[in-house]
């Protein structure tokens, strides 16, 4: 029962997507290559930002904390 | 001195008024009594209600997405280009021949990309043949598509009993054959169909001629004319009235007729800002002070080209300042009542009544009897040099046939039941119920939270719908429950504005209405249409009537 309600409430979300997007008034084999380039495109920026996005921070917090760490000697 | 109706805001007007019917008493009479009834009938009441039109603003994440779905079409439609033009897939659009490659591409306009690539996918909601008269319930013939709307089949099945939101069928006039029909039946056997003739030659008929003295009376002015096709009572007459030398100040959203009657006439066309007085102001003022562009000498005439209703906004015209300004800088004024005549108004004569205005202030009327009478055709009307001159010089009269004799008795027959001349009140509570249908209609769309563009007493409703598929989806789904509306898009509207576009009837009963109500309720909440941001009603803009100077 309350899986059905919660189908229910994925396929009115993917149709809201589907008219947003024009993709309702594509062909099948238009609106697949379509969903496929976009999934890919979406796999492709969460694994940049799985793979990425903690080393960057790392070396952000180096770089500062150097630069942090050159401002007290001196005024010491 | 008392001011009568309401005149505080009006007072300039009101002076300027007196002193003319003043100064028309003394004077010649006009040729049939009917100027002298108007005098004495007396004082107009003016409109003096604030009047409540608006065209709200879409939130800006409707907007963004509809620009991102035409985006996706048009990159959809590259893509589906290049596999047509490259011969993987087979091409159903026109190309040009092998013969003509190497000439001037034909297709490659954006009009024709349009065309092909997102106009075809959805263009089963267009062009729909119907199988019966357009009253209020009309019969639809089914049709499917097996290749994406390149070709329709019939199945053969007809949709009964379809509610009609589309048809132009403000007084429920349109419908087939009933008793109050037996003078077009007796007309059409003694007279036949065709006239076989134009204007000039041999098909002037009794019956034109008593036709134009009923519109004549309808309308309150001197003379008519009538034509037997109302586009081209526009394009034929315009060109007769205005030439080279003129000056055509027009609205930006004017009808497709009124534009090219402007334009073949070669008079200068100047574009004023839909229903802004300010800038029809301003190019009056250019125009008065610095005449024609390069030789500095006056205009010879000034044609204020507008509409009653505009048909894609639902917007009425504001009458009263337009004719104060066409007094104050001597223009003439030209106004195409094609939805407002038999719609608006309290007894339906059109926008001049609605205003409460006199009729000789507009200089030629002009509308059609295709929307409120049933029938075809159009006419112009006005004072009786104006329409003797037309009845010589234009090309409508010299080369086009003339009306029908049953058409001509149709409307006839309309008019007099509007007028109340046949006896009865029905035609007059046909006017009351279109009113209030209209207002019901319109008052329960803005609660619902959709938005609705125009004036709140004009019966064209336009809903915005604003995305493509959102257009195809809301007709599509609006016809499987057996409700026929006439959704718009680009080029008819601006891109971003698609709309749906109700005509509102008298022939509607208030069940017909709750149920389209209902139903529209249930597309709104599945398709996510109600975009208004004022839940109770819509925000009213009053027009400042005092933004101008009115000091002559």
């Amino acid at each position: 029962m309350d899986f059905r309600r919660v189908k229910d409430y994925f396929s009115w979300l993917y149709y809201q997507y589907q008219i947003i997007s024009c993709c309702a008034v594509l062909e099948p084999w238009e609106r697949s290559m379509f969903n496929t380039i976009l999934l890919t495109i979406f796999a492709m920026v969460v694994y940049t930002a799985y793979v990425f996005i903690p080393i960057h921070i790392r070396l952000a917090w180096e770089f500062f904390s150097k630069i942090c760490g050159y401002h007290s000697p001196i005024s010491n | 001195m008392a001011n009568p109706g309401g005149g505080a805001v009006w007072n300039g007007d009101l002076h300027n008024h007196r002193k003319e019917s003043r100064s028309l008493q003394g004077g010649n009479c006009p040729k049939n009594g009917i100027l002298k009834e108007a005098q004495q009938n007396g004082k107009p009441h003016f409109y003096d209600k604030p009047i409540v039109e608006s065209f709200e603003e879409a939130p800006l994440h409707v907007m963004v997405f509809t620009y991102l779905g035409y985006g996706l079409g048009t990159l959809f439609g590259y893509f589906r280009d290049f596999l047509r033009n490259s011969g993987i897939e087979k091409c159903n659009a026109a190309v040009e021949r092998e013969e003509q490659k190497d000439f001037v591409p034909l297709y490659q306009n954006f009009e024709n990309f349009y065309t092909r690539n997102l106009y075809m996918r959805i263009r089963d909601n267009w062009n729909r043949p119907i199988c019966s008269a357009p009253a209020a319930l009309f019969d639809v013939m089914e049709r499917v598509s097996d290749d994406y709307n390149w070709t329709f089949r019939f199945t053969g099945r007809i949709i009964k009993d379809v509610i009609n939101m589309g048809s132009y069928n403000f007084l429920g006039l349109a419908a087939s054959y009933d008793e109050s029909m037996k003078t077009v039946k007796d007309v059409l056997e003694k007279y036949g169909l065709g006239v076989a003739s134009t204007r000039h030659e041999m098909g002037s008929l009794d019956k034109h001629k008593e036709l134009e003295n009923l519109v004549a009376k309808f309308l309150n002015v001197e003379a008519a004319m009538v034509f037997g096709m109302g586009f081209a009572t526009n394009s034929m007459n315009i060109p007769a009235l205005v030439g080279k030398g003129c000056l055509i100040l027009s609205d930006e959203l004017n009808h497709a007729s009124l534009v090219l009657g402007a334009r073949l006439s070669g008079a200068t066309i100047r574009i004023f800002k839909h229903n802004n007085m300010q800038s029809l102001e301003k190019l009056l003022r250019d125009a008065v002070i610095y005449g024609q562009p390069r030789i500095r000498r006056a205009w010879k005439k000034i044609l204020i080209l507008v509409e009653g209703i505009y048909s894609m906004e639902g917007s009425i015209v504001n009458l009263p300042q337009i004719v104060a300004l066409k007094k104050k800088y001597k223009a003439y004024l030209y106004i195409d009542e094609a939805h407002s005549v038999g719609s608006v108004g309290p007894t339906g004569r059109g926008v001049v009544e609605f205003f409460g205005l006199d009729p000789r202030d507009v200089d030629v009327f002009m509308g059609t009897f295709t929307k409120s009478f049933g029938a075809s055709g159009g006419y112009i009307a006005g004072r009786k040099d104006l329409v003797d001159y037309l009845r010589v010089h234009s090309h409508s009269a010299a080369y086009a046939t003339s009306m029908s004799p049953p058409i001509a008795e149709q409307i006839i027959r309309s008019m007099k039941l509007i007028m109340g001349l046949d006896g009865t009140t029905q035609g007059l509570q046909r006017v009351r119920q279109l009113a209030k249908n209209t207002r019901y209609f319109r008052q329960r769309l803005n609660e619902m939270g959709f938005i609705i563009y125009g004036n709140e007493e004009s019966p064209v409703v336009p809903l915005l719908l604003y995305m493509p598929a959102k257009v195809a989806a809301f007709a599509r789904h609006l016809l499987n429950r057996k409700i026929g509306v006439v959704v718009v898009g680009f080029p008819a509207t601006p891109l971003a504005e698609a709309r749906a576009r109700f005509c509102v009837s008298a022939a509607h009963t208030r069940e017909m209405l709750d149920t389209v109500l209902e139903n529209l309720d249930e597309m709104g909440d599945l398709l996510q249409l109600k975009y208004s941001r004022h839940k109770k009603s819509a925000r009213p803009e009053l027009y400042d009537e005092t933004s101008f100077e009115l000091d002559d």
